[in-house]
């Protein structure tokens, strides 16, 4: 009987240790993946021309970038590897993918999805100005492309990737105007007993804050962000109100914004996969068991997609889910023992609830957001149209909310407004998981004109 | 105007030559479509809602505000296309086409 055949999307952290797992297993998965190398976001190779020593990428991560991109160039024909290849649609057991200006549909047997995640973030007055970027954005570029954003730069959100990213940038050479955290020293304080878990990556975040005191760069807390200023040729500086109410601004010509990730769950979702509210990380995701087993029984979730473990969370789930793999197709190999791996992930599992508790969402802020402030980007609705469309049509739930406004609807397909607008219509005392969740719909990445059917029909191939 | 992003690393790379708007640049081996255009100028492309320029956002293919348009009328996402030899890239449509916007 010929193989099953096992597809996986995405070739970061989760998705590489998934098709390591199955070839060891005499598996040769299909690995379909949107960049033209392995790696993922966290651990992103520069194109050749820009290559530069691991260490000065991906600083204490080296050695784990070094090694996961080790391992899976090491499969080489073991794997089916296809780079560049976006995977836009899901319908039954068939994936559709475009690469370049090819279109294919690709059958399977068994899914895993690693589709890792995008920054969460939240609207501020004037942050579609150009010259705003993500936290990841901020560091993509750094990272990938040897740039900076701008410089001077202004820092805004909370999470592990705020000191980080501004670590970089000043490292880098960069001018950081300031670092503006939302958080306060007091919901750090209570998450410690969680982030005790992982006491190295407590001590890593500790010491970016003090190396970046070092440098001299500010770093305030508690911050409510008012506005990004500037005029119609880009960011002018920030303004924000301190804890003490006063009222500051800082000039800069870039800003890079993030809190947090947010899980990428569209083709777990276009699977039909059954979904739970996340109360700790404020979102919806994928219900699995403790392997990666969704509702339905062929498809799989592994990393950040699943859930927001980080990049060592997601190397373990990705073996976990391949092994679960493994397991429902009867090709376990004797002697495996996911129960050590299971083991480690609730280490990182009690750690990334910490990290939820200690740099917590500003949904207050998105809820009284001003009026006039951008929603929408796609589609340049702002919030004030928005909370008008509620009101006037009574929509209570995200879905309904999007046909009636068309916020959610635009090219992003709310990846960049869904957490804010959840907020704005669940309102009041309505918890955020009452407006449910926006639908994605294929493509779930726009398909320029001009794309065709490939040569053969991949499906056929593989 | 001048460049928006700041080139910090990379060293010494070989000259790429494309066109913006019909003006010759030069940008670098290994640049992103949106790096080559964002070293030299602020903006890739004007908001269809007539919310003024926009200079991407996520650059990592997820957010699509990158999205420009090229001499012959097709479109491409700047975060993640090589800058390649020759590319004629505009940051507003081709030609008469006229892209409905809401200010026009």
């Amino acid at each position: 009987m010929a193989d099953p055949r096992i597809v996986i999307v995405g070739a970061g952290p989760a998705g590489c240790r998934a098709a390591e797992c199955l070839a060891a297993a005499g598996i040769r998965p299909l690995v379909l993946d949107e960049a033209p190398a392995s790696g993922g976001q966290i651990y992103r190779r520069p194109p050749p021309a820009l290559d530069r020593p691991a260490r000065s990428l991906y600083g204490a991560d080296a050695a784990k970038a070094e090694a996961l991109h080790r391992s899976f160039d090491a499969l080489a024909k073991r794997v089916d590897y296809r780079p560049a290849t976006t995977v836009w649609g899901l319908d039954g057991d068939r994936l559709f993918v475009r690469r370049g200006s090819e279109a294919a549909v690709v059958g399977f047997d068994r899914l895993i999805l690693a589709t890792g995640a995008t920054d969460r973030v939240m609207p501020v007055r004037g942050w579609t100005r150009p010259g705003v970027y993500t936290l990841g954005g901020a560091q993509i570029a750094l990272k990938a492309q040897g740039v900076a954003i701008g410089s001077p730069v202004v820092f805004i959100g909370a999470g592990p990737l705020l000191v980080l990213v501004a670590w970089q940038y000043a490292k880098a050479g960069a001018k950081v105007a300031a670092v503006l955290d939302t958080s306060r020293l007091a919901d750090q304080c209570a998450a410690l007993p969680l982030l005790a878990a992982r006491p190295g990556m407590l001590a890593r975040g500790a010491g970016l804050r003090l190396a970046l005191k070092r440098m001299q760069v500010s770093v305030h807390q508690g911050v409510s962000p008012l506005e990004i200023t500037g005029d119609a040729g880009g960011v002018g500086g920030v303004a924000w109100r301190a804890p003490d109410g006063s009222l500051r601004d800082v000039a800069a010509n870039a800003v890079a914004l993030g809190w947090h990730l947010r899980s990428e769950t569209q083709l777990a979702e276009l699977a039909g996969c059954d979904f739970d509210f996340d109360p700790v990380w404020r979102q919806w995701t994928p219900r699995t068991d403790r392997f990666g087993r969704s509702s339905r029984g062929d498809v799989y979730l592994a990393g950040d997609g699943m859930k927001i473990l980080g990049a060592d969370g997601a190397e373990l789930a990705g073996r976990l889910a391949a092994t679960a793999v493994l397991e429902d197709i009867g090709r376990l190999p004797q002697g495996a023992r996911p129960d050590r791996l299971e083991r480690r992930q609730k280490r990182f599992a009690r750690f990334s609830r910490g990290l939820a508790r200690a740099f917590p969402f500003p949904a207050e802020a998105c809820r009284s957001l001003a009026d006039d402030a951008l929603l929408c980007r796609c589609e340049a609705i702002t919030v004030g149209e928005y909370r008008a469309t509620l009101q006037r049509t009574g929509a209570s739930e995200l879905n309904r909310a999007k046909a009636l406004s068309r916020v959610g609807m635009g090219r992003c397909q709310g990846r960049y407004c869904g957490a804010a607008a959840a907020e704005i219509v669940a309102s009041g005392e309505t918890p955020v998981a009452g407006a449910g969740r926006l639908r994605p719909q294929a493509p779930i990445k726009p398909l320029p004109a001009g794309v065709r059917a490939g040569a053969g029909d991949q499906a056929e191939e593989a | 105007m001048k460049g928006r992003m700041v080139r910090l690393a990379g060293g010494d790379r070989p000259a790429v030559g494309f066109r913006l708007d019909g003006r010759s640049l030069e940008a670098r081996a290994g640049d992103t479509v949106l790096t080559a255009v964002l070293t030299q100028v602020g903006s890739l492309r004007l908001s269809e809602f007539g919310d003024g320029p926009r200079a991407g956002f996520c650059l990592m293919a997820a957010c699509q505000d990158c999205w420009m348009w090229t001499e012959d009328g097709g479109r491409l996402r700047a975060c993640d296309t090589p800058v390649s030899e020759g590319m004629a890239l505009r940051t507003t449509p081709p030609g008469d086409e006229t892209w409905p916007t809401r200010a026009s």
